[in-house]
């Protein structure tokens, strides 16, 4: 039966080992700024939480069948209450990892999370409500105008959607669209709303995710580095329409972006 | 002998009663509520497994047509995650190690002949019992079960437009979960004076069974945790029905005003993790007292470091209420604190860690008897292994980035919480069996069932990390709408077949169990030749424990393998030997 018991654990242990460093399935390709730090010390606490992974299943799995029972003239079990020695080690030990890997990873917490966007970010305002996101852009004036809840109607979509206020003069400018675009190596200043419940704002190219929070202005930001189109997905429980509520970004070159811009704005008028 | 430090037992004991009713349905005795509260579990639990099923077929064919249920919508799946996950979190991992084998096994370890409060024992159960049909009831109502997830995050969970099952279903969700949690207060407050106060003469604490730690334990975060999520689900019920918004801020649905304003959703997030947190050590403490104590016994060695387990068990439950926050990184609460939870979250894994090292010292140069118990416990500390491991990950603001709200998650609490503290289950029932019903259940029975729900839910919940890599999230009821995740399918159809096996599996449990108590081998009263106290009673123990006399005790309760000894164990009774060391 140790055998058996044996044989079964390092199974379970290697099969799963192989997968995670094959990498059949892995992250994908990150594409913000922030994407190679978060990455690499992902690959760091991987490769040190596999480790005792490995050694502590194989030595489990040898154990019981090393000190299985034979009967006692083949060998006794230890009488022993312990050692005060090794606790103290695999005490200070373990410490030391599980500590020392958070305080790695707190400074790319910190870039991410605790300073504001630079001031010449991109402003784009996002708004999550059932089942659907919209991006709101302040326009040339660089001011979002106002919106007020008993304006919201999601079916008229776009500005209505969000209750944009067109009596504020800095609403004017402001629009409104379905698929978020923003260029290429600028941080993105994203101002993220909820309209109904809690949502969250998830690119998972761009190691984003954020709640939007209703009652809550969330800032976060974000520097896309590579152009193309990424997936947009809700990863906060919403509703019945929890896993239809995705969507676009499109990274593009400023001078695209400029020029979409400039269309949303001529299409306004 | 109702004299001193007796007296307590005196006043305590109650005479066995007569009556049908009062013996099987209403009884005062804790051995009687410990079944009770047992089979209330395992009802849970298949209820729970049917869902989670269900779940798992919608999943991988998503308009299969089925039996009696028809098509599961989309909003369906929401429910049946919803209800497993309550069901499975309350009614079996807080209500089967606790109440069930707690209540059963705690009066009888220390050495006393019931709990302190029997009458409140009782009406724990019962509170609990009719927590389990409310909660139940709200498949049928009108609406149906609510969609919230087990977490209930308002305000989706505070308005009933939020979407459907959000109306008196909830209600009757949170209804039930109130309810719970008054039961569990009840029995918390007696579970802790019954350790401290009704030891028999000689049972220090410190030689203790970890069981008794364990429960002891258990029982001080059920008092300080119970009383929060009460408190925050009558919050929530006024919010539902009395106009109040403490968790709802000025929003609209679908374009209509709510008429809340001015309330937090954060509140409740940080309500509910103050219970939710701790919880999952409610759930887990038990199973690692019991799988300490197997260790020791079936490896026939003493426990590796007793003091430092008892320890580890202590801090666990006290940095336990210092790490709800690290549910809440992606929720917009200050990034500043994130790091301080995150620090204080990644300090509560070392003394998981000790715990691990610990079982690996005990089961070192030891004889070990693969009976079934034992391999349980086997099979625990190596998913206990594999579900810690993921946790320094998510532990990490940094990564919960990528992973908060993915199936890496999902893996890691499923393997962790459920089935680790499902395994303490399997071991507790397997090793007190013979010692509640009297007879033996089938060993080779025994070893089916352990080798297929082993490496079965491996097979389920491994993947799952893979899929939460792959930026998978949870509860999605359809694969359709995001394209990375037409990738992920065939993973998910290997997890829907791991699960048929591992399901299928749980009927020779089933079997075995009730089968045995009819024809299974007759029980000795010591048949593990095991030290501590319920080894000393007859085999069903008497109505009072110990037939009429209190045990006295000389010994701690791992005395295996003594140099010297007539036997490889020395009862935790037994005056005759001065201990060795």
């Amino acid at each position: 039966m140790g055998l058996v018991l044996l044989v079964a654990i390092w199974l379970i242990t290697f099969i799963s080992a192989y997968f995670f460093m094959a990498k059949t399935w892995w992250l994908p390709a990150g594409a913000s700024a922030a994407a190679a730090g978060i990455d690499h010390h992902f690959a760091t606490t991987y490769f040190l939480m596999g480790i005792v992974f490995v050694v502590s299943q194989v030595a489990l799995g040898y154990f019981a069948w090393r000190y299985r029972d034979r009967g006692p003239a083949i060998r006794q079990a230890l009488y022993s209450h312990g050692n005060n020695r090794l606790e103290i080690i695999w005490t200070l030990l373990t410490l030391v990892l599980f500590v020392g890997l958070n305080f790695m990873s707190s400074s790319i917490w910190a870039s991410e999370r605790f300073r504001p966007a630079v001031s010449d970010a991109v402003q784009v305002e996002v708004t999550g409500m059932q089942f659907a996101w919209y991006f709101r852009y302040p326009g040339p004036d660089g001011k979002f105008g106002a919106t007020k809840p008993e304006l919201q109607d999601p079916s008229s979509g776009g500005e209505g959607a969000i209750g944009l206020d067109t009596s504020d003069p800095a609403a004017k400018d402001d629009f409104v669209t379905g698929t978020m675009y923003v260029p290429v190596n600028r941080e993105i200043d994203v101002i993220l709303r909820a309209e109904d419940v809690i949502h969250s704002f998830f690119v998972p190219s761009m190691r984003f995710k954020q709640d939007a929070v209703p009652g809550l202005a969330i800032h976060m930001h974000f520097t896309p580095i590579a152009t193309g189109d990424y997936e947009i997905a809700c990863s906060q429980l919403c509703g019945l329409g929890h896993y239809k509520m995705h969507g676009i970004l499109r990274v593009v070159s400023q001078e695209e972006f400029d020029k979409w811009a400039a269309a949303q704005e001529a299409g306004k008028q | 002998m109702a004299t001193g430090e007796f007296a307590a037992h005196a006043v305590h004991a109650h005479a066995a009663p007569t009556s049908w009713i009062r013996k099987y349905v209403f009884s005062l005795d804790h051995k009687v509520i410990g079944i009770q509260y047992f089979f209330l579990a395992l009802t849970a639990v298949f209820v729970g497994m049917f869902l989670s099923l269900l779940m798992r077929i919608h999943l991988i064919w998503p308009a299969a047509a089925l039996p009696l249920l028809g098509e599961i919508k989309p909003e369906t799946y929401l429910t049946l995650l919803t209800m497993h996950g309550t069901i499975m979190v309350f009614f079996v991992l807080t209500t089967a190690p606790q109440g069930g084998f707690g209540n059963y096994f705690l009066p009888i370890q220390i050495g006393a002949p019931d709990m302190a409060f029997p009458v409140l024992n009782m009406l724990s159960f019962w509170v609990t019992a009719l927590a389990f049909f409310v909660m139940i009831a709200a498949f049928f109502v009108v609406g149906g079960a609510p969609l919230h997830g087990w977490t209930g995050y308002p305000p989706l969970s505070a308005l009933p437009s939020a979407g459907p099952g959000e109306g008196l279903g909830a209600d009757l969700w949170v209804i039930s979960i109130a309810l719970f949690c008054l039961g569990a207060l009840m029995s918390a407050l007696n579970f802790i004076t019954t350790t401290l106060d009704m030891r028999a003469r000689g049972m220090t604490l410190m030689r203790m069974p970890l069981t008794c730690w364990a429960w002891f334990i258990t029982a001080i975060l059920g008092l300080l945790a119970f009383g929060v999520l009460l408190s925050a689900g009558i919050l929530l019920l006024l919010d539902r029905n009395a106009g109040t918004s403490f968790f709802v801020p000025l929003v609209t649905i679908n374009g209509q005003l709510t008429g809340h304003k001015g309330g937090s959703p954060l509140l409740w997030q940080h309500l509910f993790w103050f219970f939710g947190h701790p919880e999952v050590y409610i759930a887990i403490l038990p199973a690692m007292g019991l799988c300490s104590q197997l260790l020791s016994v079936f490896s026939r060695k003493p426990i590796f470091g007793y003091k430092a387990m008892v320890y580890a068990m202590l801090s666990i439950g006290f940095l336990g209420f210092m790490v709800w926050g690290h549910h809440m990184f992606m929720s917009g609460m200050s990034p500043y604190t994130a790091f301080a939870f995150s620090v204080m979250t990644m300090a509560i894994g070392v003394p998981s860690a000790i715990k691990t090292f610990n079982w690996l010292g005990t089961i070192w140069r030891g004889r070990i008897r693969f009976t079934s118990p034992m391999l349980f416990a086997l099979g625990f500390v190596s998913l206990f292994i594999s579900g810690g491991i993921s946790g320094p990950f998510l532990a990490q603001p940094v990564l919960d980035i990528q992973l908060h709200d993915t199936y890496f998650v999902v893996g890691h609490f499923h393997l962790i919480m459920g089935v680790a503290s499902i395994f303490g289950i399997f071991a507790a029932t397997y090793y007190w069996f013979p010692k509640m019903f009297g007879r033996m259940m089938s060993e080779s029975m025994a070893h089916w069932h352990f080798f297929i729900t082993l490496i079965g839910t491996y097979a389920i919940f491994m993947p799952m990390h893979y899929l939460g890599m792959a930026a998978h999230l949870r509860r999605y009821s359809q694969l359709t709408e995001l394209k990375y995740l037409h990738g992920l399918v065939p993973l998910q159809e290997f997890m829907t077949y791991a699960a048929f096996i591992t399901i299928a599996g749980q009927f020779i449990f089933l079997f075995n169990l009730f089968w045995s108590m009819k024809f299974g081998q007759k029980a000795s009263d010591n048949p593990w030749e095991a030290t501590t106290l319920e080894w000393t009673t007859a085999t069903p123990p008497p109505h009072d424990n110990f037939g009429g006399h209190i045990p006295v005790v000389y010994n701690g309760p791992y005395e295996y393998s003594v140099p010297g000894a007539p036997r490889d164990f020395i009862m935790q009774t037994d005056p005759a030997i001065v201990k060795a060391h």
